[in-house]
């Protein structure tokens, strides 16, 4: 007799507990490809998965085996000109080809095991560790998400959500309360009942038996007539809807688009603005972003013409600090979202302009925002729009954070170090 | 071996033509009706099997039975997790496809179709596995006294169970390395001469609790450090412990480790117990292949005689057939060793042969097979042997030549590796020695055992390994040790003796050296409990 199942239907990912126990282990290991894929990886695909490839030897789980050497026997298939007594030359080993036979080796070079590891999973990883500067703000935001939880039981609801023990037991208390009146009357008429048969048979009273007899049935048909399950004995689960706090955060990019940044150092900057936007839709549920591009004015543009357009002029870093500070003004409330700042610029400024910076920064817009953080993608030496941040930074040490990029390899240490958990910033 | 069909042979032709389906789709109505017709036809022969689940699954999730050794149930560990990935790797890549089928030896036998198949595909795979393997399984004398199949999967899920828990308990780090040191040493975790008695999962669990009390109270006594009254002439002629070298490495740690806790313990146990499970399918992987191959292809050209299979399913059943039991020639790139389903197949076509059609060769070399019932011939072979007397006591002359099987001698001694023995009359008894001493566990895995426990001083172990024909051990030598280390607790020393000579010394922690240094040389060398 066979039985025949059909097990399409039952879950596929069986492995999956393993294969995450598996990027566990080799935590290190990945974490360094995913490293150096942020470095070398075109900016579209940031946010792509990964190739990691690991050295054989590192993940070899060892078995006591046996060796070259010694004396081996082999038998092998396929013999086309050997007679008993041919000498063959030992040819130099190479890879394991040599230790068929009995060793369990089969003699898998030294090539690297290579596997793919999803986009999810590449975020994580490069993401690992890192922290937004901890003083995110919930707030309840208008009634656009729910949640359902229980709130304990109530005697009306749908018939999917009754309560089966409950009812049961809510019927079971008034069936007591009900009958017991009854069922004590019964237990003393069956004592006297009983009393009366155990007299000699001479001295009973039939009728009397009778009449007890009777009485008893009578009762017990009432006892009986006491439903077992009543319309008001129904109770039913109770769910309510909840208003849930939601995290939102605007970010905005500020980017110099003026005529000393080459496509070069723009790349990094664009670079720099990806990676802070995709660790931002991580670690928030709803994000938006607000481009700004200055040269000697700003404007806000779309995530197109931000990363892809040209442009040319000289530097007023203070108009893209204006326009920043107008917009956090008329459309997000500090109440209601958290604001990050980010900006990169070639840190080429019009003299004056950097103490205005300064000002409208200090001002206007730190009191408001989570973070505000400043790369400064040069080679040379600083300027004066470094030095008036560093004084910012000065007084806002916990929500102000800069770093200089000099080329590629750089965006990647300089993200993590200014995003590192604020733990390890401190000791 | 096909010979005999593709010749036009007119026995071969069928009798009368009522196929049971003419398409290549397959139903669950047509698997069932295939599987009744080669049911019926196994009982013909004599094919003895537990009761067959027949589970239809997904390529996905062929994958996954896959990388859990075929295990419905697993507990969960990195290394199933390396095997998932390279298999989905590979499969991905197109760089092997998946086997068709898998299963497992249990009461009901349960095998794996991938949907993906042809309805070809799942009768082949019917009669392999859910009647060839499975009255193996049922038959070999090994696995009646090493695997009890009925209770297996219950096992299975105490011990993902208990591991899990464990888990929870004393979290993934600590449950991980207690798992990779004795997966280490999984190939010594197996009692060669006690049988296993079978119980039940709840059973197991309440055994489980009265072990823990009885080891902890066992080893107190080991390691008791009272001095005994009236010590000083016992001192000197103390007995060694263990009495005897033992052999069951991981058996000998369950019992005797000084600082194993006993959930540790517990998990040493659990994957003893499966490597004991899968000590039978180690040691019999060109019976079990052959005879299942044997089976597959003597159920469908039956099949086909009588009728119930058209032309056109013979014809891509032989092509499967023929990969299956294709071997490359040594010299040739897709050499992989020897291919058990060939020597196996081979070796059972040829018993039949012998047995039906002997010659005068044969009637020689197997005076009391030749001309008997094939039958009962093939199911004596099947039940009472593995590989090694198998092969020692059924390759005949024909296969070796058939095979063109040589042997060669490789001996380091000398510059030139000797061509030792042919398929020819003065060699078939050497090529046939040599290669089933190849199918010898005892030969082809190093042969170490414990050889002693300084239980006064400084409770080192001691193992020994006793050297065949002089082979070293390999380099991931120090690697396990490392693991045993981990386990026992304190040092580990390992001779490898060629006789009664110590030819190599392995220790951990290394002698020599400052015990720290040698701890740290890489993040996965496992350190001690």
């Amino acid at each position: 007799m066979s039985y025949i199942i059909d097990r399409r239907l039952n879950g596929k990912k069986k492995s999956t507990v393993n294969r995450q126990r598996f990027l566990r282990r080799y935590k290190a290991h990945i974490k360094k490809a995913v490293g150096d894929a942020m470095n070398s990886r075109s900016i579209m695909d940031m946010d792509k998965g990964e190739r990691i490839s690991i050295p054989t030897r590192d993940i070899s789980e060892p078995l006591f085996s046996h060796g070259n050497g010694g004396h081996t026997e082999r038998v092998l298939p396929g013999n086309k000109e050997f007679t008993a007594g041919d000498r063959i030359p030992r040819q130099p080993p190479k890879g394991g080809d040599g230790n068929g036979g009995g060793a369990s080796d089969s003699g898998e070079g030294v090539d690297d095991f290579v596997f793919q590891i999803s986009q999810e999973e590449f975020l994580d990883f490069m993401f690992e560790g890192l922290q937004l500067p901890n003083m995110i703000k919930r707030r309840l935001a208008g009634n656009e998400s729910f949640q359902v939880v229980r709130a304990g039981i109530s005697n009306e609801g749908t018939p999917g959500r009754l309560n089966v023990i409950r009812s049961l037991r809510a019927a079971h208390a008034r069936r007591i309360a009900l009958t017991s009146n009854k069922r004590r009357h019964i237990r003393n008429l069956e004592e006297s009942l009983e009393l009366e048969e155990q007299k000699e048979s001479a001295l009973r009273d039939q009728r009397k038996i009778e009449a007890l007899k009777s009485e008893i049935a009578e009762l017990r048909k009432r006892v009986g007539r006491v439903p077992f399950l009543d319309d008001f004995d129904l109770k039913y689960n109770l769910l309510i809807r909840q208003p849930k706090p939601r995290s939102r955060a605007v970010m905005f990019c500020l980017m110099d688009v003026s005529g000393s940044m080459n496509q070069a150092t723009k790349d990094m900057a664009k670079r720099f603005f990806l990676l802070l936007y995709l660790f931002l839709q991580r670690s928030y549920e709803y994000t938006e972003v607000v481009f700004i591009r200055h040269h000697t004015s700003a404007k806000e543009v779309d995530e197109e013409e931000f990363f892809y357009s040209r442009e040319t002029g000289g530097t007023i870093v203070s108009s893209a600090l204006k326009l920043m500070r107008r917009i956090m003004r008329d459309r997000y409330p500090d109440s209601e979202w958290n604001i990050y700042g980010a900006q990169a610029s070639d840190g080429d400024n019009w003299n004056d302009d950097s103490s205005t910076c300064h000002r409208i920064l200090i001002d206007d817009i730190m009191p408001h925002v989570q973070y505000y953080s400043y790369v400064e993608i040069t080679p040379r030496d600083h300027q004066a729009l470094w030095e008036e941040y560093e004084s910012v930074r000065a007084l806002f040490p916990n929500h102000f954070a800069m770093e200089q990029i000099v080329d590629v390899q750089d965006i990647y240490p300089v993200f993590r170090q200014l995003f590192s958990q604020k733990v390890t910033a401190r000791c | 071996m096909l010979d005999k069909f593709a010749g036009g042979d007119d026995s071969q032709k069928p009798e009368s033509v009522n196929p049971i389906s003419t398409s290549s789709e397959w139903t669950f109505e047509l698997i069932q009706e295939y599987d009744r017709a080669i049911g019926a036809l196994a009982d013909e022969f004599g094919l003895d099997t537990y009761p067959n689940q027949i589970e239809v699954i997904s390529s996905e999730q062929m994958m996954d039975a896959y990388s859990s050794v075929g295990m419905p149930v697993g507990y969960n560990h990195w290394s199933f997790g390396k095997q998932f990935i390279s298999v989905e790797n590979n499969y991905q890549r197109g760089l092997m496809g998946l086997a068709y089928e898998i299963v497992i030896n249990s009461n009901p036998c349960i095998a794996y179709l991938m949907e993906e198949n042809t309805m070809t595909m799942q009768a082949l795979v019917i009669a392999h596995a859910s009647y060839g393997h499975n009255s193996f399984f049922k038959g070999n004398y090994l696995f009646r006294s090493w695997t009890d199949a009925s209770s297996i999967i219950d096992y299975l899920i105490f011990a993902k169970n208990y591991i899990s828990r464990c888990e929870e308990r004393h979290g993934l780090n600590e449950v991980e390395a207690v798992l990779d040191s004795c997966h280490a040493l999984m190939n010594y975790g197996v009692d060669r001469y006690k049988r296993p008695y079978p119980i039940s999962a709840i059973e197991e669990e309440r055994q489980q609790q009265e072990r823990e009390e009885y080891r902890q109270r066992q080893l107190n006594d080991l390691w008791r450090t009272i001095p005994k009254l009236g010590d000083g002439a016992e001192a000197s002629n103390e007995k060694r412990f263990p009495e005897e070298p033992q052999e069951n490495i991981l058996y000998f740690i369950e019992k005797n480790a000084p600082l194993l806790e006993g959930w540790q313990r517990e998990l040493v146990r659990i994957v003893r117990k499966l490597a004991q499970y899968f000590y039978p399918q180690r040691q019999t992987q060109v019976m079990n292949e052959g005879w299942a191959t044997f089976w597959h292809y003597t159920l469908l050209t039956e099949l086909y005689r009588r009728g119930r299979v058209t032309e056109g399913f013979m014809m891509e059943f032989l092509q499967s057939h023929t990969n299956v039991i294709y071997q490359p020639s040594f010299d040739s790139p897709y050499y992989n060793g020897i291919n058990p389903y060939t020597l196996g197949f081979s070796i059972f076509s040829d018993l039949r042969r012998i047995c039906e059609d002997p010659t005068d060769e044969d009637r020689r070399w197997f005076p009391d097979i030749a001309g008997s019932n094939w039958r009962e011939t093939l199911h004596f072979a099947m039940r009472d042997f593995k590989d090694e007397s198998f092969i020692l006591q059924f390759l005949s002359p024909k296969v070796m030549r058939d095979m063109k099987l040589f042997c060669i001698s490789d001996n380091d001694q000398e510059n030139e590796i000797v061509v030792s023995a042919i398929h020819d009359e003065s060699g078939y008894r050497q090529l046939r020695e040599n290669l089933a001493g190849q199918y010898n566990l005892g030969n082809r895995e190093p042969n170490i055992q414990v050889y002693s426990v300084d239980t006064r001083g400084d409770r080192s172990l001691t193992l020994n390994h006793t050297q065949h024909r002089r082979r070293p051990l390999s380099k991931d030598t120090p690697e396990v040790l490392r693991h045993l280390h981990r386990l026992w607790g304190f040092d580990i020393h390992l001779n490898s003796l060629n006789g009664d000579e110590i030819t190599a010394s392995y220790h951990c922690p290394e002698q020599g050296r400052d015990r720290q240094e040698g701890e740290e040389e890489s993040m996965l060398i496992p350190k001690p409990i």
